[in-house]
């Protein structure tokens, strides 16, 4: 594994290697360990071109604990020529040194080319690409499910997953399907029908258009953010319709079994798709995601970047 | 004038003989100049100019892309002796000025004929009629009308246009694509713009307004040609409509013959194209229909663009791909190596039918007393495109690497030798 | 490739160790026994059994995984990581007792001194190794040994545990005949 791009870059077992990897730096960390040497010297680049505090200060965070430098480039790029400043990022990058290049763009694909084009050699980590992956995202959903209801250990067979909102244009939910399934777990979709992708058939989900018919049988129930101008696309008629059907509320979290969650991978619309009640209920994750993000980034960035540069694996002839 | 003898050329049905021509066009034997240059043509194809119903040549407002003169040459390169160039240049071919400058451009250069194709509306901007009476009086005499990369969405206007070209026996050629239904839209919509997060463009997008189209024809009872088809139910609605003796022509493009939309997960723009690249069972739809005769011919849609229009992100990528100098073989390759068409049959989808579709003079045929608009091609050889080694100004071809079938190795145009092939 | 130590060897040389760290640190008490993962972490765990049984207590034994410490990670893929659990949660003034199989060159005890650093101050740190097969790049040594193992540098030491491996033993192997 070079870069992190896509979920499908990783077999289970690279995915759960990641997880144990969170898990003991987590364990670490909650002790008396705050900071690591193991990235001293490299340098860690946060080139996010849409605006996302919270993603990248879990990165800028984990990337200071394992004693890496850390550059935040904020690039919001003009709408005229995004392309070419997406490449001419890249080359100044490059030119720059960087060993590893976290990148969030509104672009779907946008990591890939970075990382496939030759325009710069480092790691490419992607945190967001437009409504294609949010792959460390799905990651520390993962980890944080593991955590509740597989004692922290292996994949994650038996586990019920039902994602819920705005599939369509979600990165999570695409990076979470991926993750979800390779761990085992069964996924549901669960979203009114224009916000279910057309293709859908062939990933072996399920689909439903009911929450209420779902509910009691999930042990995870994963609300997405749903975003305010998909009604004027038409993809709903209002707000409270759409907070009747799929918003998860006091009502529908008595349906739910024993032990089972509740995420959210933020920020939420308190209200719509979820209530404030049970985004602070016991049974809320919420903020242990946040938490869980740190530990699953440096996990991520520890295994792509511990090993030697490129620079030095092209003279040394090893391989990763 | 050049005078030549082409000797032992085979033509597409496989039968050796020889060609004379002078003063640019095919004569017989007997008129042939006695100081004419011969060409030892053994072992290769003698094949009528291919022509080209859907060309972008850019000229004039994008020169950086592709000019009149480099698209010919384009042309040439491909066995191509006439093509249409396709009004949404800056400013838009919508003026009888903009194409007597588009034609003359071509005349001037003389390596092929260069035909402009009028805008349907003012501006493509789909709501007014442009002047198409003074544009086909022109000295270009333009006949095919299209808003091509925009589609003539209002019913009324394409209503419209369909009847009021039926004065100069004109013909609207449609760019089938809703644009409600399209809105922002990157790829074909199937699983995989689901996987990779693009933008979902749908078969039923261009199907709808096709099927519209057919019907508002059959209305009129006006010639309407359907440009670059791609889906199966396209293909299953002209059959339809051909069926109930609707005046309809549709041409499909080489790649759309050869590629699927899985190439985008690669996230290449170089794939990205407008209609999208669709599905393999697209793919075998679209060659059948070309087979039996629902789809009429082929047509490139060349649509070059500079490096940096491919050279970003996917979403920010500009739509097309040139095709002028890949097309016979990627054609071939599609259709007669897969034995669905016979030499013969392709070439007359790629010369003859277009000709008679655009009622263009002198070409698709080499009989004798007609425009010595010819080609000769090697079809036991194989050749690799390179893209930095195309004629085309712009390199945006899928096809770079793929070594393919037919060598295009001299192109005549009114009876001179306007392309020919490096030996080495 | 040749049995430098069998099994009765190995736990004879635990069972001296055990001693000699109770008779330095004046008995059990302000013990810590930290193994360095894989090996370190079983053989801390046989010695801390053997003082046990000698001191009539319960000695816990714990781990250190030095992976995070280390200064060849430049040079290797990365490994995952393997346990630490400190007994008692906390190193701060205890006698700590670093137990690891091979000793070679003093890079993994190195690394194992920085993740001390990082958990604490203890009031002393020693080292308990089965074999030191010399060859040292720093400026450390070991208090305990169980045998000292001349080497060539192209040869190597290969511990086997019956915890993980078949049975107990030390072997040398690329040793030229």
């Amino acid at each position: 594994m070079k870069h992190l791009l896509s979920i499908s870059d990783l077999s289970k077992d690279q995915a759960i290697e990641i997880l144990d990897t969170a898990s003991e730096l987590a364990r670490l960390s909650e002790g008396a360990v705050k900071k690591f040497p193991t990235l001293r010297g490299r340098t860690v680049v946060n080139l996010f071109f849409e605006d996302s505090t919270r993603t990248r200060i879990s990165f800028e965070a984990a990337a200071k604990r394992l004693s890496a430098d850390v550059i935040n480039f904020a690039a919001k790029g003009s709408s005229v020529s995004k392309g070419e400043s997406l490449k001419d990022t890249a080359l100044t990058l490059q030119a720059m040194g960087a060993d590893a290049v976290v990148i969030r763009h509104g672009a779907s694909g946008a990591a890939h080319q970075l990382a496939k084009q030759e325009w710069m050699k480092g790691v490419v980590i992607n945190a967001g690409d437009g409504t294609h992956e949010h792959p460390t995202q799905a990651l520390l959903d993962a980890f944080t499910i593991r955590r509740h209801l597989k004692s922290n250990k292996g994949d994650l067979s038996g586990v019920k997953v039902g994602i819920i909102g705005d599939i369509l244009h979600s990165r999570v939910a695409r990076s979470n399907i991926l993750l979800l399934k390779k761990l085992g777990a069964e996924v549901v979709l669960i979203a009114p029908p224009t916000l279910i992708p057309v293709g859908v058939s062939d990933w072996q989900v399920g689909v439903s258009y009911s929450l209420d018919d779902e509910i009691k049988s999930l042990d995870v129930v994963m609300a997405l953010r749903v975003q305010k101008e998909r009604m004027s696309d038409l993809y709903f008629p209002t707000e409270r319709e759409y907070a009747r059907g799929y918003g998860l509320n006091s009502e529908r979290m008595k349906q739910m079994k024993a032990k089972s969650i509740v995420m959210h991978p933020g920020p939420m619309n308190r209200g719509l798709e979820i209530s404030a009640e049970s985004a602070d209920s016991q049974r809320s994750v919420i903020v242990e995601q946040v938490a869980n993000g740190v530990s699953v980034r440096m996990a991520v960035l520890y295994l792509l970047l511990g090993g030697a540069t490129f620079k030095e694996l092209a003279s040394s002839g090893e391989s990763m | 004038m050049n005078s030549y003898r082409i000797k032992g050329a085979k033509d597409s049905n496989g039968k050796v003989g020889n060609y004379f021509v002078s003063n640019g066009k095919f004569v017989n034997e007997s008129d042939s100049s006695s100081s004419a240059k011969e060409i030892d043509a053994k072992g290769l194809m003698i094949l009528p100019g291919f022509v080209d119903l859907h060309t972008h040549l850019r000229e004039p407002g994008r020169e950086d892309a592709e000019t009149v003169l480099t698209g010919s040459m384009a042309a040439a390169t491909g066995g191509f002796t006439a093509i249409s160039a396709m009004p949404n240049t800056l400013p838009v071919a919508d003026t009888a000025g903009v194409v007597e400058q588009v034609y003359r451009l071509g005349k001037h250069h003389g390596i092929c004929d260069v035909f402009p194709i009028g805008a349907v509306t003012v501006g493509q901007g789909g709501e007014q009629l442009a002047e198409l009476s003074a544009m086909n009086q022109s000295e270009a005499g333009v006949r095919i009308f299209s808003d091509d990369g925009h589609c003539v969405s209002d019913a009324l206007v394409m209503r419209r246009a369909l009847e009021y070209v039926k004065t100069f026996d004109g013909i609207i050629a449609q760019h089938a694509q809703d644009p409600r239904l399209t809105q922002d839209s990157q790829m074909n919509e199937g699983e995989i713009s689901a996987r990779l997060g693009l933008k979902g463009w749908p078969a039923v997008a261009e199907e709808a307004i096709i099927a519209r189209d057919v019907l508002l024809a059959e209305h009129v009872d006006s010639r309407l040609h359907i440009c670059h088809l791609t889906t199966a139910g396209g293909v299953e609605i002209i059959r339809t409509a051909k069926k109930r003796g609707i005046k309809v022509t549709a041409e499909v493009t080489p790649h759309h013959l050869l590629l699927t939309d899985e190439l985008a997960e690669s996230y290449d723009p170089v794939y990205k194209v407008n209609p999208p690249l669709r599905t393999k069972d697209d793919v075998q739809a679209l060659r059948e229909g070309l087979a039996d005769g629902i789809i009429d011919i082929i047509a490139t849609d060349h649509a070059p663009h500079p490096h940096e229009s491919k050279d970003c992100e996917w979403s920010a990528a500009a739509f097309g791909m040139v095709g002028l100098e890949t097309a016979f073989s990627i054609a071939y390759l599609a259709m007669v190596e897969t034995k669905l068409l016979t030499l013969a049959q392709l070439v007359d989808r790629m010369s003859k039918i277009p000709a008679q579709i655009g009622r263009y003079q002198g070409h698709g045929s080499m009989s004798v007393g007609v425009g010595a608009n010819f080609t000769l091609v090697d079809l036991d050889s194989k050749w690799k495109v390179e893209r930095l080694k195309l004629a085309s100004k712009s390199k945006n071809t899928p096809f770079d690497g793929m070594v393919l079938p037919g060598v295009i190795t001299k192109t005549f145009h009114n009876g001179a030798l306007v392309y020919e092939r490096n030996s080495n | 490739m040749s049995v430098v130590l069998n099994s009765g060897e190995i736990s004879r040389a635990l069972r001296r160790i055990s001693h000699e760290i109770l008779e330095k640190n004046h008995g059990s008490e302000n013990l810590l026994l930290l193994g360095i993962p894989t090996r370190g972490a079983y053989l801390s765990r046989r010695i801390a059994g053997a003082i046990s049984e000698i001191e009539k207590t319960e000695l816990e034994s714990g781990t250190l995984d030095i992976t995070m410490y280390r200064d060849d990670l430049r040079l290797k893929a990365p490994r995952t990581l393997l346990p630490t659990s400190i007994p008692g949660g906390s190193i701060d003034g205890k006698d700590v007792v670093l137990i690891d199989d091979v000793f070679y060159s003093g890079r993994t005890i190195r690394a194992a001194l920085d993740a001390l650093n990082e958990l604490g101050r203890p009031k002393s740190v020693q080292l308990a190794v089965l074999i030191d097969r010399g060859h040292r790049e720093l400026p450390i040594r070991a208090d305990f040994v169980g045998k000292n193992i001349p080497t060539a540098k192209e040869e190597s030491v290969r511990v086997h545990l019956t915890e993980i491996d078949s049975l107990d033993e030390v072997l040398i192997e690329g040793r030229s005949q």
